[in-house]
């Protein structure tokens, strides 16, 4: 198990090397000088010079390479040039808003789309099937901002249930938190939650046409219990893969989420940047971001010895 | 594979198109609403009015449907906080929308086509390929493409270009599974063994039987990437402002969205529904053209 832990780990290490190898590559083979790039539109020329200096930039690309992943790994993701302070703090702190939507989206929409992917397996061909699968084809369909602003204007502005837009720190209540996280969530998720029920009904399909299923029926186990510990935790590794694979959406919709709603997390940080051209910070959070896809992926495989103790490498 | 799929294709032409449409819901109903926007996109400088034209005395003025077919009428759709047309202003975003969903589902299928054959074929490459496909789909899309956008400075091209990149890993993954299965056939051995060239057992024995799921794959491309050039817009990282597109009509709207809602529900109407014809399209042909497929993910 745990020689199996660290195999993964290690083989994660290649993957992000790569990763950085991209996120470097992107500015320096860009049309262009890089060091007038990194410094943005309103740089002096001495700016640009200090820059081309710190960065080693008439040296070979392997080297500046080197120099550069010798900062990244001891986290300096280099220096925003419009607030003038590290990235690396810059993400810090606003880690809190999209950490909190990232986990209020993900246990919303896992809990959500798997009660209605294992009932419209349960009842398949029933107008419940129909109806999840029409959810799951629309909440594709749909995109984020477009399901946000919908739900602003029926929830915030004509019912008034809920906050318009904002975010509390969680320090401030949990409920004025938790209320203004609750309609970005939705909006964030739906796409998340049809990705989801879609694969756990297939597979729950397939679970429930097995022998051990019928033997479950014959000898008398109560629905739900066959449902849940017989059906489901054998139907866990793809559902359990398609979440963590799904997570590159919430990433991709952490961006625009925050956007609609008015969320001063890192989505916000990046989207600003594009405005300012201030890519370092756009290099850091797509890093970031990165670093994060590959270790949820990571988990979802060690999960797998947990649902599957088949599984061994 | 290749069996099937001609099967299935053969069948509806022994009852016409009635019985096309029975079977095929899907295909109908979405090809249908795709045909309709592709002919209002190419029609746009016949039905609409100038989309850029800038009126403020006309701010804000409610839709009025009962004018839908009234050539000239700027109330169609209603206008927005410049006083612009929305309905035009809609109708010139589909192009946007459709011209980058197709050409990002062609040139991504393309190259992932290629390199996906290669990786498939020749076991020296496959191990470089994937691990950098592995790389490229490690990254989100939205932000591969927004920093490929900010990096370049805007246009049509550049936003095609930036929202194919993230899109080939995807591609290349399949076609090699396709290639790792059929490879391993009698029909490749009895090629191999009668000295054809790689490159001949490649285009003409592995290729064909790509195309079946390459088509689906191309279709769900197409919808995800006008899912990204919407957003990339609507972030202001996509074309140029000056450019209607749905994305960046909701972006100049979202300040008037209690005052105004048409400004926000058309353009994201529309793009609800092409992205969803074109899912219905590929959902349909899914189950037409790669029966194994249909079945994991129906």
């Amino acid at each position: 198990m745990i020689a199996y832990i660290i195999r993964r780990l290690v083989a994660t290490i290649p993957v992000m090397l790569l990763v950085a190898v991209i996120v470097f590559l992107l500015v320096h083979l860009a049309p262009g000088d890089p060091a007038s790039v990194i410094a943005g539109d309103n740089a002096t020329s001495d700016q640009i010079a200090s820059i081309r200096a710190a960065l080693g930039l008439n040296r070979p690309l392997w080297e500046q390479f080197a120099i550069w992943i010798g900062h990244v790994l001891q986290g300096d993701l280099g220096h925003s040039l419009f607030w003038n302070r590290p990235v690396a703090e810059l993400i810090l702190q606003r880690a809190e808003p999209t950490i909190s939507l990232a986990i209020t989206t993900l246990i919303l929409a896992v809990t959500i789309s798997i009660t209605l992917g294992v009932l419209a397996a349960w009842k398949a061909g029933s107008g419940l099937d129909r109806a999840v699968m029409g959810v799951a084809v629309t909440g594709f369909s749909v995109p984020v901002f477009v399901v946000g602003y919908l739900l602003v204007f029926v929830f915030a502005i004509q019912l008034r249930w809920l906050p318009v837009q904002g975010y509390r720190p969680i320090a401030d209540g949990l409920w004025p938190w938790f209320e203004r996280l609750i309609l970005p969530s939705i909006a964030l998720g739906l796409a998340y939650v049809a990705l989801i029920a879609r694969i756990t009904r297939t597979t729950m399909l397939e679970v429930l046409a097995e022998d051990y299923i019928r033997t479950a029926e014959a000898k008398g186990v109560a629905t739900r219990p066959m449902l849940l510990k017989h059906a489901l935790k054998n139907a866990a590794v793809p559902i359990v893969t398609i979440v963590g694979i799904g997570v590159a959406l919430l990433i991709g919709g952490v961006v625009i989420t925050e956007t609609v709603f008015n969320i001063p997390g890192i989505g916000r940080l990046v989207v600003d940047a594009i405005a300012r051209r201030d890519y370092p910070i756009i290099q850091g959070v797509i890093l970031v971001f990165s670093g994060v896809y590959v270790l949820v992926n990571l988990a979802v495989d060690i999960s797998y010895t947990f649902f599957d103790p088949r599984v061994r490498y | 594979m290749a069996g099937v799929a001609a099967e299935a294709a053969a069948a509806p032409r022994s009852g016409g198109a009635r019985v096309f449409i029975r079977r095929n819901p899907t295909i109908v109903i979405g090809g249908a609403l795709l045909i309709v926007m592709l002919i209002l996109a190419l029609l746009a400088p016949f039905i609409a009015g100038d989309p850029l034209h800038v009126a403020p005395v006309n701010r804000l003025q409610p839709p009025d449907l009962t004018n839908l077919f009234v050539a000239g009428a700027m109330d169609r759709f209603g206008t927005d906080n410049l006083g612009r047309d929305v309905f035009a202003r809609t109708i010139y975003g589909a192009r946007v929308s459709l011209l980058v969903g197709i050409a990002v589902a062609f040139f991504s299928t393309t190259i992932g086509l290629f390199v996906g054959l290669a990786a498939g074929y020749y076991r020296a490459l496959d191990t470089i390929i994937m691990r950098l496909m592995d790389a490229l789909m490690a990254i989100p899309g939205i932000l591969l493409a927004i920093a490929l956008v900010a990096l370049t400075r805007g246009g049509v091209p550049v936003v095609i270009f930036a929202i194919t990149v993230p899109e080939i890993p995807r591609v290349v993954r399949l076609v090699r599974a396709v290639v790792l299965t059929v490879r391993e056939r009698p029909f490749i051995d009895a090629a191999v063994s009668v000295g054809s060239r790689p490159r001949k057992v490649i285009l003409r024995h592995i290729l064909p039987n790509t195309l079946a799921p390459l088509i689906v794959q191309a279709t769900y491309v197409c919808a995800s990437a006008i899912l990204v050039e919407a957003g990339l817009s609507f972030l202001g990282a996509g074309v140029p402002p000056e450019i209607p597109t749905w994305g960046n009509m909701i972006a100049q709207s979202r300040l008037f969205l209690s005052r105004a809602p048409w400004t926000v529900f058309f353009p994201g109407a529309c793009l609800a529904i092409v992205v969803l014809a074109i899912n219905l399209v590929g959902d349909g042909l899914r189950d037409r053209l790669d029966p194994r497929l249909a079945r994991r993910m129906r």
